[in-house]
């Protein structure tokens, strides 16, 4: 049995006016059309104090929705609510022609979710649906590609697309606290408290992937793969933020959590087998999924029957955006998967930036 | 303390439980709540880790991902 550690001794110094470990932060991210180029010079060039010249809402409304363009924007724009980016002042955050621009952006996205999502109030079946695993699926999943053919610049790759998430772990989650209540609540910080680490920093999740990163060789800085992540792969994160910022979308964002929970533990049972047969099975590099395998199929459970359970008794009408949240989740990784699997079957690179030690590095992908 | 079973899944237990295996080893787990598995299918024993659930052998999953941890 292992001894409870207990913790003695004087507390590191802190220092006042420290800057927060700037170098574990990258810089804002390259545009990659109007709308970035506009929101980015902005945060990097303007005064916050002024009014800005930001594309309208009909110049935004003609860019893919989906698209590097648009969702490269969102992403930035919802980052402001976040950590920011180093040197970009944070009174940006409440600047009410971005918080407008984002609002046209956030308005295109959901439309495409919703055109692309079946809907209805079926929750059962969609809970069912997840809760059956595949043996050889049929459709493009990256932790069978990986544990069965993967190699390990496939497996590099792919944390690189996933640091735009797991840096910033269970963080969107915990915008939907204050608008929960009961048992609902209660439930969903215990989930949140144990993917902050359970009270130890070491341990929180983001923490662990950083160091998952470091040991894989690859830029751990918060932000540090956001120029390679291409839109499939932002989409996922800015469904989070979009739903976590938006009380109306409450529902849809506990669906979210929930399917993304029931979902990880035996696709972090693959990607342990992909990591050992790469040849790096040592704790340093599996105990990110290790610990998603333990840990998620107690939160799965706890999301379903605590939480999900408790905010429908309350809030029964909610059911229909609860339903919307697992299909959103379903539809962004299914194209994620596909981009990914597609890519690495056909040799190419999947990043929009080849990793600087990985193969075809130097060359644009 | 509260103990839920789920149908099928696993025994839920309010953490931190011990756990003494047949062999006398104890061990432990600090998890707010943990999800002792009942099937014994689970790879990581005591502790459940979803190998319960049901199979499909025509591939079929809406939903289908891979690694997306929270
Ligand atoms: S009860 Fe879940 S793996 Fe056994
Ligand atoms: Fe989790
Ligand atoms: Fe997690």
């Amino acid at each position: 049995m292992t001894a409870i550690p207990v913790r003695a001794g004087p507390r590191p110094p802190v220092r006042p006016g420290a800057p927060a470990q700037p170098a574990h932060h990258a810089p804002p991210p390259r545009p990659r059309g109007e709308l970035s180029e506009a929101a980015l010079g902005a945060l990097t060039g303007a005064d916050p104090g002024e009014p800005l010249r930001l594309p309208s809402a009909r110049e935004a409304a003609a860019v893919d929705p989906l698209g590097e363009d648009s969702q490269l924007t969102l992403y930035v724009l919802y980052e402001l609510h976040y950590r920011g980016f180093p040197g970009v002042p944070a009174s940006w955050e409440w600047h009410p022609d971005l918080l407008r621009l984002r609002g046209d952006l956030e308005r295109g996205f959901e439309d495409a979710l919703r055109e692309r999502t079946a809907g209805g109030i079926d929750l059962a079946a969609e809970l069912d649906a997840l809760l059956v695993e595949p043996v050889h699926p049929q459709d493009p999943s990256v932790s069978h590609h990986l544990a069965d053919t993967g190699v390990w610049w496939q497996l590099r790759e792919y944390l690189a697309h996933r640091s735009v998430y797991h840096l910033k772990e269970a963080d969107p989650h915990a915008w939907v606290i204050p608008r929960l209540t009961g048992q609902a609540k209660a439930s969903l910080v215990a989930v949140e408290f144990d993917e902050f680490g359970g009270g130890r920093g070491e341990r929180v999740h983001a923490r662990l992937f950083a160091d998952l990163l470091a040991a894989a060789d690859l830029d751990d800085r918060y932000g540090g793969h956001l120029d390679a992540a291409p839109a499939v792969t932002l989409a996922t994160v800015n469904l989070m933020s979009l739903t976590g910022l938006h009380r109306s979308l409450r529902g849809a964002l506990v669906g979210h959590f929930a399917a993304a929970e029931i979902t990880t533990a035996p696709s972090a049972r693959r990607m342990v087998r992909a990591l050992e047969h790469s040849g790096h099975g040592e704790p340093g590099f599996t105990r990110f999924y290790t610990e998603h395998i333990e840990a998620d199929a107690v939160h799965e459970q706890v999301m379903r029957h605590e939480v999900i359970g408790a905010l429908l008794a309350a809030e029964p009408e909610l059911t229909a955006d609860v339903v919307f949240g697992i299909q959103a989740t379903g539809l962004l990784e299914e194209r994620l998967a596909a981009h990914l699997v597609d890519a690495w079957t056909a040799g190419r690179v999947s990043l929009r930036v080849p990793l600087p030690d990985g193969p075809h590095a130097g060359t644009d992908a | 303390m509260r103990v839920r079973l789920d149908p099928g899944g696993p025994l839920m237990v309010e953490g931190p439980v011990e756990v003494e295996l047949e062999d006398g080893t104890v061990v432990r787990s600090d998890r707010f709540q943990c999800a002792v598995c009942v099937c014994r299918r689970s790879r990581t024993y005591p502790w459940c880790d979803t190998s319960h659930r049901g199979r499909s052998h025509d591939g079929r999953r809406r939903g289908d991902e891979g690694g997306r941890e929270r």
